[in-house]
């Protein structure tokens, strides 16, 4: 081959390979959603990846939570009191957690505790032959393994969220209150004033997309994991750097189309 | 009655499967041998339906597992059992469960039958006492055993064993073929047996198939495969290093 036809070799390739993964997730993806509407609908097992993915990741979520409000509190405070404005601390610290930090903070600790161990779960059984012995017995694996998860994903997002905001606003106000010698009522009064259902719902929204997101994709890597321990550790790293990484670009486009 | 028809299979480049054409008698216990890599354990995936050909068919009393619609082939392969090569147990759940599984995913049985068909099936294969260990607590043998009761509690009509004495002890892979044989002839269930074991297999089995090249080159009784002049055969099973088969 001539030398001038490698790098288009190297772009097709990579290109290939790019669409050809894509095609792969949808198609699993579209599975799974085939499979979450037909019965039998396995509740118990939705209720125990609930606890895996909600309950274990929540003292994350408590601390992150209100370090993260307590830390909003101070820089805004700081960049508050330069117009003399800081009597809007209170609605400021809600609304950034409401809208951005708390759906996307949350979603990137649930990446980071339960993703990282969903993939590293459904490689195991892959490369165990676990999945193969469920097909084996007739139990369809996406049916038995991914829709559990998918669903988990969806309903702990938002309470994770919602735990994560109400501690972080709660965190702003003892830094506000206890250490910037704001008043209490001025804190939650502009709090009252200035947050609406819609923002609420809003971060509510964002929160669900990206449960569905890290299930996605962490299901997606264990599912189609490489060979042997070093497969599943790669699969493992994939899905935390893809989730990751699709967390901030879909928050992007979601902030975007809900703001316009 | 299994019939595997002009089979291939490839994996990239590689051609693991190129043209394999066995039958498998029902009711008949049947050993698949070859030498490692040779894509024994591929063919007994394509008979349960975990993959699919690219080229050629199994057939199952007829029907094609590849092609039926998604409620037959379920029901198809119902009738099948299968003891993965590492047991392919589930590590979160102890023996116990791991048994009771398929009845608890697949029957409407109340718990207390399914109580005592468990530890009926778990004494049968002689590790009553194991039900509340998990499988990382237990011997590599233990595992098999425990992948044969969860296997054979559903009663399935065709049972493929992948190595089932793979990395055993002598003593703990003649117990292990004792039981499979005797689970063999009580419940009358067509068995393949992929295994290395040569010759203690031959005692077990009505007849043996070798896997050579991507193609099956031995079908016989045990008797034929001691007496046959092929020198692949030959070399095969006297496990001699001089011969056609490479060592790679």
């Amino acid at each position: 081959m001539s030398w001038i036809l490698i790098p288009f070799k190297i772009i097709g390739s990579y290109t290939h390979r790019f669409i050809r993964e894509l095609g792969r997730m949808a198609c699993f993806i579209a599975v799974s959603l085939f499979w979450m509407v037909f019965p039998p609908y396995l509740l118990q097992r939705v209720i125990k990846q609930v606890h895996f993915i909600g309950v274990k990741t929540t003292p994350v979520i408590v601390l992150t939570g209100s370090f993260t409000g307590m830390v909003l509190a101070l820089q805004t405070y700081y960049a508050l009191a330069k117009f003399g404005a800081e009597s809007s601390l209170g609605p400021v610290v809600a609304l950034s957690l409401i809208r951005e930090l708390g759906p996307v903070i949350s979603a990137l600790m649930v990446t980071g505790c339960a993703g990282s161990a969903l993939t590293a779960e459904i490689g195991i059984m892959r490369i165990t032959e676990q999945i193969d012995a469920l097909d084996a017995m007739a139990l369809n694996p996406h049916k038995y393994l991914i829709v559990p998860n998918i669903i988990a994903g969806i309903l702990s997002l938002p309470l994770l969220n919602a735990i994560f905001v109400v501690l972080g606003v709660f965190g702003g106000y003892a830094i506000s209150v206890g250490l910037m010698d704001l008043s209490s009522g001025t804190y939650f009064q502009g709090i009252r004033d200035f947050i609406k259902t819609k923002d609420i719902f809003e971060g509510l929204c964002k929160s669900l997309s990206f449960g569905f997101l890290i299930t996605w994709i962490s299901c997606y890597k264990g599912y189609f994991t490489g060979y042997g321990a070093e497969g599943v550790s790669k699969s493992t790293i994939q899905s935390v750097v893809l989730s990751s990484v699709l967390i901030l670009i879909w928050d992007y486009f979601m902030t975007s189309i809900m703001i316009l | 009655m299994i019939k595997v028809v002009d089979l291939f299979k490839s994996f990239k480049d590689h051609e693991v499967l190129s043209g394999v054409n066995l039958t498998i008698a029902s009711g008949c216990s049947t050993a698949l041998i070859g030498g490692s890599g040779q894509g024994k354990s591929i063919l007994l995936k394509h008979i349960i339906g975990l993959l699919r050909p690219d080229k050629g068919k199994v057939l199952v009393d007829n029907q094609d597992i590849s092609k039926l619609r998604r409620r037959p082939r379920k029901q198809l392969k119902e009738r099948f059992g299968i003891v993965f090569q590492g047991g392919a147990l589930f590590d979160s759940l102890t023996v116990f469960d791991n048994v009771a599984f398929p009845l608890r995913e697949k029957t409407r049985l109340k718990e207390p039958v399914i109580r005592d068909k468990v530890l009926h099936e778990l004494s049968r294969v002689g590790l009553s006492g194991a039900e509340n260990k998990y499988p990382s607590e237990i011997s590599g043998g233990m595992k098999k055993r425990v992948a044969l009761a969860r296997c054979l509690i559903m009663n399935p009509e065709i049972v493929l064993f992948d190595e089932p004495t793979a990395g055993l002890d002598p003593l703990i892979g003649k117990a292990i073929h004792r039981m499979i044989w005797e689970c063999q002839k009580s419940f009358k269930f067509t068995a393949l047996i992929v295994t290395h074991e040569i010759p203690a297999i031959f005692s077990i089995v009505d007849n043996i198939a070798m896997l050579y090249n991507g193609k099956i080159i031995f079908t016989g009784t045990p008797e034929e495969i001691r007496a046959s002049q092929d020198p692949v055969v030959h070399q095969f099973i006297h496990g001699e290093l001089e011969g056609p088969i490479s060592l790679k």
